[in-house]
């Protein structure tokens, strides 16, 4: 811009009014890679600190939910559950689910909860959301446990219908294409509370209403064939029925379905890591 | 150039003064339509410079105008100016938690800022927790942090309690804790906000040799904010004055602090708007105010120590009874001393002159509030705390030395001798 362009390698940094869209610094975000596993570290010591049953809480919450599912959807409203055991179905969806809407309910509100910080001292901010999804991981693989002790309880029973199958191996992906979503919709919502809060009213029913949308409490299976394309137009759709696919053996796979999901969230993630980018340059003059 | 650690060019940076709401949404998406016809912000021309007490027309305001200077590697650099400046969104800029409307800033090595102690620092979280979380904060590695992890809790004093949670501990040790880990911060550049200036005065002074170090032993950049001019004064070779949003000057720091003194304050209020409260109200009118034959109600007043300060009063009095006037002078909320006219000069009805004096050197380096009234015989009384505010400037001589912590110099007498080998 001035005078010395050729000079300009001597500088180690410039801060400037202006940065690239495409400038996303992921070599920084390695940098502070510490930092990221200190948050992880600091998530999971300080939730439970002070609590009786500490960790078990993270078992308590899936327990309960499954139950209440059981009772209200299996057993008053007898939704199908594919010939499994209802409490099985129920779990498994709740599991997968859970990973969602915990990781999307935390990073939507990465810039306002975490302001004081964020005003105080400079790191990359896209630490933040990120070490939210890797923490949220440590907890699903607690309830991942819980799961599978209660497949392999169905397992040996007598005369039981479940089958995992190898597709249950492509658990991590699913886990992958979860913690894409959660951070990508979490991210974007976020950068846009920082200006305007309304987005922060949609989020807490938003979840709720995303469930009810996803094949969770219901098998795709069972749907009328004209809400079947509706339910196929989700993208988490597609993750959720692989994931009891694999490990009960009902339900539907097709590799469409994964990859119009991966498709979708990577276009998402894509956007999101971009306006987020935009926002934590200016967002503490508006939060 | 390589000599060069901090480079800024141009630097502004606008506001949006009033609330979040519908009129913004409507800003943005105007924003939006002139940046796709590929044009100017057309909010960038508009907004008056950032005078607090006048009410602009626009719904802008610049916190920063225009600001250009350079610091050399190894320099420490003040950054003066009164509250709302623009020194505190000069650090944010250059500590990258906002970035500016327009300008550049170009940094030659690491930069680490303390705008606030311990920041991160969770409360359940054990103290060795804390240093690390932090550190990492920071922007420390993890093995930087095990490194110099005992020297950290040396330098805290707090190797007892390292693996408590902190909110066992004290606010005094929370404060050592946060600044012992950003002092083993190795960074080239070090920005320092004048929260560090908590705690008491053993652990200020301990900062402040610590900074000293820092920039004058190891050759590293500082840039320091402080209200606190004396501890600008000893650290610092060079000043920055900042005046609403706008630089009026980098120089030695005398110079700036100089400057710094002749720049008029904006807050200062009226005669007759000091709140005086009493029975006398009626009766006793104070005309004219002088400090040092300044009057405090049009400019304020910045006193060189070597100074005597002479205070004199004009007053109209229709009092029945025979009246003193009496002033205080506090530091802080701290009431320092009270003087009174002597007993032998008492006003009754009509105008008359009060004087009062102090002498040279009596007062250390800092905002002094002079707190004004009187009362009768029969304790009557008018009174008010905060009249006008006066500052003793940090000018450092052999009279006024920068060891003497404290509020006032007194004339020591004192004698040392060997007794014994």
């Amino acid at each position: 811009m001035r005078l010395e362009n050729n000079t300009k390698s001597e500088w180690t940094e410039t801060i400037k009014s202006k940065r690239s869209f495409l400038d996303l610094r992921f070599k920084e975000i390695w940098d502070y890679r510490d930092l990221m596993s200190m948050f992880v570290r600091r998530d999971f010591l300080a939730t439970y600190k002070q609590t009786i049953l500490g960790p078990l809480w993270f078992i308590i919450q899936p327990v309960l939910t499954t139950l209440m599912f059981t009772v209200v959807f299996g057993n008053f409203a007898k939704i199908s559950t594919d010939g499994l055991p209802k409490i099985l179905f129920y779990l498994a969806g709740v599991t997968i689910w859970n990973y969602f809407s915990e990781s999307f309910n935390k990073t939507s509100t990465v810039f306002t909860a975490n302001a004081s910080i964020f005003g105080k001292v400079y790191f990359p901010r896209l630490i933040v959301p990120l070490s939210i999804v890797a923490s949220g991981l440590i907890k699903f693989v607690i309830q991942f446990a819980l799961f599978i002790a209660v497949l392999i309880y169905f397992l040996l029973k007598p005369n039981s219908q479940i089958h995992p199958n190898a597709f249950a191996l492509l658990t991590p992906l699913l886990l992958i294409l979860m913690a894409g979503f959660a951070l990508g919709t979490g991210i974007i919502i976020s950068a846009m509370t920082t200006k305007y809060r309304d987005f922060s009213y949609l989020v807490s029913f938003g979840v709720t209403l995303l469930m009810y949308a996803t094949p969770v409490i219901y098998p795709i299976s069972s749907l009328a064939p004209k809400y079947k394309s509706f339910a196929l137009a989700n993208p988490l759709s597609g993750i959720v029925e692989t994931f009891r696919y694999g490990w009960l053996g009902s339900g539907t796979f097709s590799w469409g379905a994964l990859e119009y999901s991966f498709v979708f969230m990577f276009v998402l993630l894509f956007i999101g890591v971009l306006i987020f980018n935009k926002v934590e340059r200016t967002f503490m003059d508006t939060v | 150039m390589s000599s060069l650690s901090i480079k800024v060019q141009d630097l502004s940076k606008q506001y949006r003064l009033g609330q979040v709401g519908t009129g913004t949404l409507k800003h943005d998406l105007n924003r939006l339509w002139y940046s796709i016809r590929g044009k100017e912000d057309p909010y960038l021309k508009i907004g008056g410079s950032n005078d607090r007490t006048i009410k602009g027309e626009s719904d802008y305001a610049w916190a920063l105008k225009d600001i250009n200077f350079e610091v050399k590697k190894g320099e420490a650099l003040g950054i003066i100016g009164r509250n709302g400046a623009g020194k505190s969104t000069l650090l944010k800029i250059l500590s990258k938690i906002t970035s500016p409307t327009t300008g550049e800033i170009n940094i030659n090595g690491r930069i680490a800022s303390l705008l606030e102690v311990g920041t991160g620092f969770h409360p359940e979280l054990t103290g060795r927790e804390n240093i690390f979380m932090n550190g990492s904060i920071l922007g420390m590695r993890k093995w930087e942090i095990q490194k110099k992890l005992d020297e950290i809790v040396d330098f805290a004093g707090v190797a007892a309690y390292i693996d408590t949670p902190v909110k066992r501990y004290s606010s005094g040790m929370i404060v050592r804790l946060g600044f012992a880990v950003a002092a083993h911060l190795e960074p080239e550049i070090l920005v320092v906000d004048e929260v560090l200036a908590v705690g008491d005065a053993e652990f200020q002074r301990k900062c402040i040799g610590k900074m000293k170090e820092v920039s004058s032993n190891q050759g590293r950049t500082v840039i320091f904010v402080s209200h606190n001019l004396g501890a600008v004064a000893s650290l610092c070779e060079t000043g920055l004055l900042l005046q609403n949003g706008n630089l009026i000057c980098v120089s030695d720091i005398q110079v700036a602090l100089a400057n710094y003194a002749s720049i008029n304050s904006n807050d200062i209020k009226s005669l007759e708007e000091v709140n005086f409260r009493g029975p006398l109200i009626p009766f006793l009118q104070f005309l004219k105010i002088e400090i040092n034959n300044l009057n405090p109600f049009k400019e304020s007043i910045h006193i060189s120590p070597e100074n005597e300060i002479s205070i004199e009063l004009k007053i109209f009095s229709s009092c029945i009874n025979p009246i003193r006037i009496t002033f205080s002078i506090f530091k802080e909320g701290l009431r320092l001393f009270s003087l009174h006219d002597t007993p032998e000069c008492v006003f009754q009805k009509g105008n008359f002159i009060s004087k009062f004096s102090l002498p040279a050197f009596l007062l250390r380096p800092g905002i002094y509030t002079v707190g004004l009234g009187a009362y009768s015989k029969s304790d009557e009384w008018i009174w008010d705390d905060n009249v006008f505010d006066f500052e003793i400037l940090s000018i450092f001589d052999e009279k006024n030395e920068q060891k003497n912590f404290g509020i006032i110099n007194i004339k020591t007498i004192s004698s040392a001798e060997r007794i014994s080998n």
